[in-house]
């Protein structure tokens, strides 16, 4: 099986952070096979930036994505220029303060409100990580452990509070793919600011 | 090989000199018209070698392309006649690698400051330990006397022939600006001064200049009043003046009538070369240290 | 100071900085470089390495400087590198033809990107392919790798430094910027399955009996400076002594040695991997990244009941001509898929006893598989 992802954001949102750590997770801890490619605009800040995540169970022959199983998006444009290569399967998870899904035509949207819960973190730049964490969560290809382990690797002095920034995420998929809300509770877990 | 050392033998017209062990005997004739002034420069790094506590091993001489770029290949050294321009470059790479040679670039003004322009102000920046010796003869010698970066203002050469319009660069004031640890001037005509400088040289820590402004009667001197061999050595000593602590902004040369030709050793200031400095950095590095 | 070079084991990496852990387990330890996208990560992951190891790192005026401090070094006894893309390969290639008129082993990296001029720094392409074969002047020989994943940069690297050892010459990784900036897994082996050739060395002594650069021999020892052999290395045409010379017969020793010892050696150089090959009526060849959407429509046109067969060439000069007239012996098609407009179908078309077809798309992407299998499925009809 291959599967392909695309995660995209303004520069600073930590978009190509979040694809090394899926890609790092799938290839170190999973024993998967992954090729991450990047892609930015021609400005050197304040611009779009991406990571391309390819998973796959076996060697991966062409390395960048044609069709993508998942888009991930954290600014509105990151929506509208990259929805026509989402395979009709595939998915869509938002920031859901930061993107309007509407014109997401018949695809499944997931709207994370990652910001709201990054906050409640204490940081904002966990953002990336609560994306993360649902995007492994809604994708179920790399295991969580793996995530977090590769997390951990990247920013050990962190790591505690990536976890829980990424469970977060992982938690609001698993109830959004179980029917459920995206309540006040579960934005609020962990200290609010 | 027998029969190359034969054919060799064949070519020596000098029967013996008391620096035959420093230079290739067996390449002499060397290639320099008469009344050339490389020769004497030769003599004169010869003598810095020979009076080198360096062990003679670990000089090496490296040159440009043209006539000065011939010198490398007349010394029994380590040494190496590179690409147009790209002797500094090369040597600094060496340099770096093995920070114990001793390291002396010898070429030409063209070779040096035109085509090699970039990489003589970035090596004195960086302050990289080595040595170069730049023979100024005003015009590119081997192409047959062309204008350079050095051409006086209003000299004639082949490709300036109504006379230079470029303003050539004053070398010593361009060096010393870039940050070189040692700069000096001499002329063909101070062969014991050259010497001297050229020993100072190798003692100095960082990026060590000397120009020589030397004669070439057939191609420059021919079109600008010094067509025979001791027509500019005696410009020379009618028109030099040693003050080693002049204004360097003031000693471009023109080769006017009436006009001062400044030599001395300008500058000579202890600044960290860039081989101290990169022991100094990795030192950190190998420790551990970073950011 | 092997505790401080990439341990073995699996990482997660880019190509760019798995070249430069590459290169300091080949044993390079001098880097010159000027920063130029996409290879500016080579630069400063050795920036950051390079030293630790003891070794050295300079960012040069510019890469006319880059590659003559890197023959300098060489000479000094250093297994030395630069990096660069194509318009710093343009620059280069003028003591590129130093180091190896000079014999010098150095290893020139080029991540190669959309051109021509300037072109497209931040994209892909493969147009640099010729200009490794005769971009500097007069007649060279040359050596260029072409990796196409994370591993194949690692390795080859490695590669490129052990035949620049043996064949002191300069030996090109050509790269491209998909292999360099991606991330993949990246495999180091145990040190001691790793091949690293050291140069001979002359030493004075035996300059008794021998000169220094013997033209009879397709390898000779190599003088380093300070080590008292008081060679002359000349740029201009020289004898086995090292002095200039204009003799016709003298001239032609030193270039038939220069040239021999290469294509007198190509066997060893040659690497290239086949799949599917063994029933293919229809060969498509490929390099660099281009080899992996090669080998996504390799697969699907067998899975559409195509024949098809890919061979992968690690190495792309020497030219493998005798691979090419085996395989085209065997096949009703060669296809010849580039990021360029048409470049090392040249010598394939030379060699092949079989039609051959380019498939050329060059705007600053890989070329799609749809867009290769297209053509296996014209040829096949």
């Amino acid at each position: 099986m291959r599967w392909e992802v695309r995660i995209t954001g303004l520069g600073g949102q930590g978009a190509i952070t979040a694809g090394h750590i899926l890609g790092r997770a799938a290839v170190i801890y999973d024993g998967k096979e992954a090729v991450v490619t990047e892609g930015y605009s021609p400005y050197i800040t304040g611009g779009w930036s991406r990571a391309d995540v390819v998973i796959a169970d076996e060697p991966i022959d062409y390395p960048l994505v044609t069709k993508l199983d998942a888009l991930l998006t954290m600014y509105q444009e990151g929506l509208d220029t990259n929805l026509k290569l989402v395979k009709p399967q595939g998915f869509i998870i938002t920031e859901k303060t930061m993107v309007n899904a509407a014109g997401a035509g018949g695809l499944r949207v997931f709207e994370v409100p990652a910001l709201l819960i990054a906050d409640r973190l204490g940081k904002r730049i966990l953002l990336n990580v609560v994306m993360l964490g649902a995007l492994v969560g809604f994708l179920g290809v790399v295991s969580p452990d793996a995530v977090k382990r590769a997390l951990a690797d990247r920013f050990p002095k962190a790591a505690e509070l990536n976890r829980r920034a990424f469970d977060a995420g992982f938690e609001v998929a698993s109830r959004l793919l179980r029917g459920g809300e995206v309540s006040e509770e579960l934005i609020g877990e962990g200290e609010a600011i | 090989m027998s029969e190359l050392q034969v054919l060799a033998g064949r070519e020596i017209i000098a029967q013996s000199h008391v620096r035959d062990t420093l230079l290739r005997a067996e390449r002499l004739p060397h290639i320099w018209c008469p009344g050339c002034g490389i020769g004497i420069v030769l003599g004169a790094y010869a003598h810095a070698v020979e009076r080198s506590s360096i062990p003679v091993e670990k000089h090496v001489c490296i040159s440009g392309i043209g006539c000065t770029g011939r010198v490398s290949g007349y010394m029994n050294l380590d040494s190496f006649h590179t690409t147009h321009g790209r002797a500094i470059a090369f040597a600094t790479g060496m340099a770096l690698f093995r920070p114990e040679l001793e390291i002396t670039v010898i070429s030409g003004d063209g070779d040096i400051t035109t085509i090699g322009g970039n990489h003589l102000i970035h090596a004195a920046r960086r302050n990289v330990d080595i040595n170069v010796i730049m023979v100024n003869n005003f015009n590119y010698g081997m192409t047959g006397g062309q204008h350079g970066a050095t051409t006086p203002l209003e000299a004639k050469t082949y490709t300036t022939p109504y006379g230079n319009i470029e303003t050539p660069f004053n070398v010593p004031y361009l060096v010393a600006a870039a940050g070189a640890s040692f700069v000096a001037r001499w002329t063909t005509l101070h062969v014991r001064q050259l010497a001297k400088a050229v020993e100072r040289m190798m003692e100095v820590e960082g990026f060590a200049f000397l120009e020589v402004v030397s004669p070439c009667p057939p191609t420059f001197g021919e079109f600008n009043g010094f067509p025979e061999a001791l027509d500019m050595m005696e410009y020379f000593r009618k028109h030099c003046v040693v003050d080693h602590s002049a204004d360097l902004s003031k000693i471009g040369i023109g080769l006017k009538p009436g006009e001062k030709l400044v030599v001395g050793n300008f500058v000579d200031r202890r600044r960290p070369s860039y081989q101290e400095l990169l022991e100094e950095m990795r030192g950190r590095a190998m420790g551990g240290e970073h950011k | 100071m092997s505790e401080k070079l990439l341990k073995p084991g699996t990482y997660f990496m880019m190509g760019n900085m798995a070249c430069v852990e590459a290169a300091l387990i080949a044993g390079c330890r001098f880097f010159a470089g000027y920063p130029i996208t996409p290879s500016s990560e080579i630069f400063e992951r050795a920036s950051l390495r390079f030293p630790q190891v003891g070794g050295v790192a300079v960012e040069m005026e510019d890469e006319l400087g880059s590659m003559a401090a890197i023959i300098g070094a060489s000479y000094a006894g250093a297994k030395a590198m630069t990096a660069t893309s194509g318009p710093g390969f343009s620059l280069m290639m003028e003591n590129i033809g130093l180091a190896f008129i000079m014999e010098a082993p150095v290893v020139v990296v080029n991540v190669q990107r959309a051109g021509p001029s300037t072109g497209i720094p931040t994209l892909v392409g493969q147009g640099d392919v010729m200009q490794a074969r005769w971009g500097s002047h007069g007649d060279l020989e040359t050596i260029a790798y072409c990796p196409s994943s994370v591993q194949e940069f690692f390795d080859l690297t490695i590669k490129a430094f052990n035949t620049a050892e043996r064949f002191r010459t300069p030996v090109f990784v050509l790269a491209d910027q998909v292999v360099g900036m991606m991330w993949e897994r990246l495999r180091v082996p145990q040190y001691e399955e790793i091949e690293v050739v050291e140069r001979e060395r002359l030493s004075p002594d035996m300059l008794g009996s021998r000169p220094p650069f013997d033209y009879s021999q397709d390898f000779n020892p190599m003088p380093i400076v300070g080590t008292g052999c008081r060679v002359n290395v000349d740029s201009l045409t020289h004898d086995e002594r090292g002095y200039p010379t204009t003799d016709h017969a003298v001239s032609e020793r030193m270039l038939s040695h220069l040239l021999g010892k290469i294509r007198n050696h190509a066997h060893e150089i040659w690497r290239w991997e086949e799949q599917m090959m063994d029933d293919a009526e229809i060969a498509v060849i490929a390099y660099g990244s281009t080899a992996r959407s090669a080998l996504k429509a390799v697969k699907t046109a067998r899975s559409r009941g195509i024949r098809v067969g890919l061979v992968k060439l690690l190495t792309i000069w020497p030219f493998p001509d005798e691979l090419i007239e085996k395989i085209s012996q065997k096949v009703n098609a060669i296809v010849v898929p580039e990021i360029n407009y048409g470049q090392l179908i040249h010598p394939v078309k030379e060699h092949a006893k079989c039609p051959v077809v380019g498939v050329n798309w060059a705007p600053g992407s890989l070329i799609e598989p749809h867009v290769i299998v297209d053509a296996l499925e014209v040829i096949a009809a």
